[in-house]
């Protein structure tokens, strides 16, 4: 068959992150081998070992130590990590994964089916509760043969196949863990796994560094001698460090947004805001239903319309980011763009509320409610300020409470509120991470369950349909439904697509390569 | 100082300096408790997804799902026989948490310490010994400026004028990571990481000393002790160093004692602007995270600092000053 130019052109657009992992090739830059990425981590994670805490910060430092059996491109197609390849039986029920060979972990010991077997079927099960939710659905673990496994579902789950990423299904060594207390085990503080960088020395308060494994798996990987990650506890002292050159790179939430104007103005900085897709963070604004008015669609409506959200991703993210459109992240399978949550309106929004019989007072006020802010950095308190001036031009006084992590976390949990900001991981499918905050079942007072309260049977239908089929035709209809009912009934005030800047040097090379980003083992990252 | 009666003097000091400890743990241990949030709850929500079960085992891990009063008597058993207890979230113990931060914290504080008091201490005796000419005046008003301003700006105004600007000296850390030095090498990498923050640091206590020294060394030099010596003819520089800084060092070396005793548990400002792996990030950052123990341990640490200091202080105006007598 003659590929025709117009092919051609089709398949490198459906790839555009191989194409950018190949773009320093293109470029005619070879990678090199030698160096040491110092690049930061904030804040310091509490361990280092990957399932026994699975912070942020802790994937992306246990990222280059772990690996996964899949990673996943920015359109969440799986790419060959660990497994060389996979096969799924025709009635989905069985994966079938076949394992790369000669992989070792770093005390020498070889990885084998055994260990994959343990990580997902006990390692992971016990401590994470995101595995759990989709590892229970396993009826049975198989080690076909040293570099052959086989998992077999009591029922179909089309989203199976994005659980293999490291940052939730790392492979551990079965031989450190295996009969021992996971969370003590003597493997937690000097973590082993067959990533590209071991452990060598953490100084609390200081830096970690990691080291190139010689006996990676990969030939001639990694091209880096070491990854020193500084602990910068302030976001000034961070970009100062950055932009002196005494760090190289920094990523997630190192450098607030309003910062970085001025760092994209540099000539000898890259950045990106790709590398979030496989998580797909959606911020919104959290309405507890349980509190009058906020019970009323017509006001969780009105003050939706009150609000600018282009203003919050362009004036308050500097455009890293991209204003919702609805419950679902753009990147999230199954988003469907046509369901859209209303626009800005202040004249409708005012309406709304006359409607819902809340006049205003003499002072122009119809009603009080307080406003948790978000306690995760400065650009959080301005939003939250940017959010009473908006409810204000509608007649809706926001009464701003500043609180700590610890206190939030507890409040949100218990219902304590009446609005806050929260922002999630859609793990790239609406049933690992979208469902969860709005069906009746997940009503719990615990964090990241549906803590809003917001019930509507016809929702909670919708999202088991959609959980439950094999068929992605089947999927789509039942969550394109879902987005239109969401939509209509307003249970949250979605703000926006967040995205996290990595800033890096240009001298360093394929820093983000797939939809994971800056979790990724770094095997490929080179300086030159 | 009657030598006999010292002793005794001692044993009841520390008995009650013992109670005193015990005490501040106790009250430490319900304030901390107070706070809203719980170490499970704060993982639960740093990690982005958790169940019933994830909490609970947290929580039992923890040791948190034991009633209230258990766990002081836990905790109290512990430190009573000097186990500070274990931090779960860190996987690490108190003590060894602690002891990693120590030399770091020792290092910036004393040097500051030092710092200010030579400085401050020459400051203030230049000052009063020239009172009312301009270099008193240039003297007064710096010490007003450093003691006015916020630990925090100074720090980040002379990390953009040395570190940015002249690029001289890092502007943050400890020292230079994944380098080879030699022994000396590594030692003037430490030094050149050090002089920013315990700058920073020292300023505002070279103030404080300034004026103190200034304050009562006016006061000294007008009474009749002074006046006699100056009539005797002894030398005016005699003067100064051994009849009125002498007398002037009470205040100061009470002031001092505080500043001693504050000496372990680090800055959290400083520590953090110039990201200086000291105590006083620690415990700030096992704040946030409610980590407990380690809070306590480091609370309690600090505790037995201060008390110590104050005996020290009071042992110390005994030597300086032979009418204090210890009683």
């Amino acid at each position: 068959m003659a590929v025709s130019r117009r092919g051609l052109m089709a398949t490198a657009a459906a790839l555009p992150f191989l194409m950018r992992a190949e773009e320093a090739l293109a470029q005619g830059v070879q990678p090199k081998r030698g160096g040491t990425l110092t690049t930061i981590v904030n804040p310091e994670p509490p361990v280092l070992h990957i399932g026994i805490n699975n912070q942020g910060p802790t994937l992306i430092v246990a990222g280059k130590m772990f690996q996964g059996l899949l990673r996943y491109d920015a359109k969440l197609q799986p790419m060959p990590e660990l497994a060389k390849s996979w096969e799924i039986s025709p009635d989905g029920l069985e994966y079938t994964f076949r394992l790369q060979e000669n992989v070792k972990f770093h005390d020498g010991q070889p990885m084998t089916a055994e260990d994959v077997v343990f990580s997902i079927m006990k390692f992971h099960m016990e401590l994470s509760p995101r595995a759990r939710g989709v590892f229970g659905r396993i009826k049975e673990g198989i080690a076909v043969d040293a570099n052959t496994v086989k998992f077999v579902l009591s029922a179909p789950f089309e989203p199976f196949l994005l659980m293999f990423d490291v940052t939730v299904s790392a492979i551990v060594p079965k031989h450190l863990f295996d009969g021992q207390d996971y969370r003590q085990a003597p493997a937690v503080a000097k973590p082993v796994g067959t990533g590209p960088f071991r452990f060598a020395e953490w100084q609390r308060g200081n830096f970690i560094r990691l080291e190139r494994f010689d006996d990676y798996w990969k030939p001639n990987q990694p091209y880096l001698d070491a990854i020193i990650y500084r602990v910068v506890p302030d976001s000034q002292s961070r970009r100062l460090a950055l932009e002196s050159g005494q760090v190289m790179m920094t990523q997630s939430n190192d450098i607030e947004p309003f910062d970085v104007p001025q760092l994209r103005a540099r000539p000898n900085f890259e950045v990106k805001t790709e590398g979030w897709e496989y998580f797909g963070p959606l911020m919104w604004v959290e309405f507890n239903h349980r509190v009058k008015p906020l019970d009323d669609v017509r006001v969780r409506r009105a003050l939706t319309m009150a609000v600018n959200r282009d203003f919050i991703a362009q004036r308050l993210w500097f455009g890293i980011g991209k204003p919702a459109t609805g419950p679902f992240h753009s990147a999230t399978r199954f988003y469907d763009g046509s369901a859209k949550t209303p626009g800005y309106d202040l004249n409708a929004a005012k309406a709304l509320l006359d409607e819902a019989g809340l006049k205003p007072n003499g002072q122009g006020v119809r009603f009080t409610i307080r406003h948790m802010s978000l306690p995760y950095g400065e650009v959080f308190t301005r939003l939250a300020e940017f959010l009473r001036q908006s409810f204000r031009q509608v007649g809706v006084d926001l009464q701003l409470e500043s609180v700590d992590v610890g206190t939030w976390s507890q409040r949100t949990a218990n219902w304590d509120f009446d609005t806050t900001i929260n922002y999630l991981y859609q793990y790239g499918d609406p049933t690992l991470g979208v469902e969860r905050s709005y069906v009746s079942t997940n009503i719990k007072k615990i964090l990241f369950s549906n803590v809003s309260g917001y019930a509507n049977p016809k929702v909670d239908e919708l999202f088991t349909k959609g959980r439950d089929a094999a068929d992605p035709a089947v999927r789509q209809e039942a969550f394109s439904e879902v987005q239109k009912l969401l939509v209509s009934d307003v249970p949250l005030l979605w703000l926006m697509e967040m995205a996290f800047p990595t800033i890096y040097d240009k001298k360093l090379h394929n820093v983000i390569t797939s939809g994971a980003g800056v979790h990724a083992s770094f095997d490929d990252v080179f300086l030159a | 100082m009657e030598l006999s009666r010292f002793p005794a003097y001692l044993a009841g000091r520390l008995v009650k300096a013992a109670v005193v400890v015990l005490a501040i743990v106790v009250c430490n241990f319900f304030l901390i408790h107070a706070a809203p949030g719980d170490p499970a709850s704060i993982i639960a929500g740093q990690s982005g997804s958790a169940d019933a079960r994830f909490l609970e085992q947290l929580r039992a891990q923890f040791g948190l799902d034991q009633p209230l009063y258990m766990q002081l008597w836990l905790y109290l058993k512990g430190v009573l026989t000097l186990d500070l207890g274990f931090s779960h979230r860190q996987q690490a113990s108190v003590a060894a948490l602690l002891w990693d931060r120590l030399p770091a914290t020792l290092l910036l504080t004393g040097a500051a310490f030092l710092f200010a008091i030579a400085i401050g201490v020459t400051m203030g005796a230049l000052a009063a010994r020239r009172v009312g000419t301009w270099s008193d005046s240039v003297i007064t008003v710096l010490a007003l400026t450093f003691y006015a301003t916020p630990l925090f700006w100074v720090g980040l105004m002379l990390v953009l004028l040395f570190s940015v600007t002249l690029e001289w000296l890092p502007s943050f850390g400890m020292m230079s990571v994944g380098v080879e030095l030699s022994r000396i090498g590594r030692v003037l990498d430490i030094g050149k990481h050090l002089l920013l923050p315990a700058l920073t640091l020292g300023l505002f206590y070279v103030a404080v000393y300034a004026r103190l020294t200034r304050a009562t060394m006016l006061e000294v030099a007008d009474q009749d002790f002074v006046k006699t010596a100056r009539a005797k003819g002894v030398p005016e520089g005699r003067i100064l160093r051994r009849h009125v800084l002498r007398n002037a060092m009470l205040p100061v070396i009470t002031f001092a004692g505080i500043q001693a005793g504050q000496l372990i548990g680090g800055s959290i400002l400083v520590e953090t602007v110039f990201a200086w792996p000291g105590i006083g990030r620690l415990a700030f950052e096992a704040l946030l995270a409610r980590d407990y123990q380690v809070l306590m341990g480091v609370f309690f640490c600090t505790s037995v600092m201060v008390v110590l200091f104050n005996l020290i202080t009071d042992l110390l105006y005994a030597v300086v000053d032979p009418r204090v007598e210890v009683s």
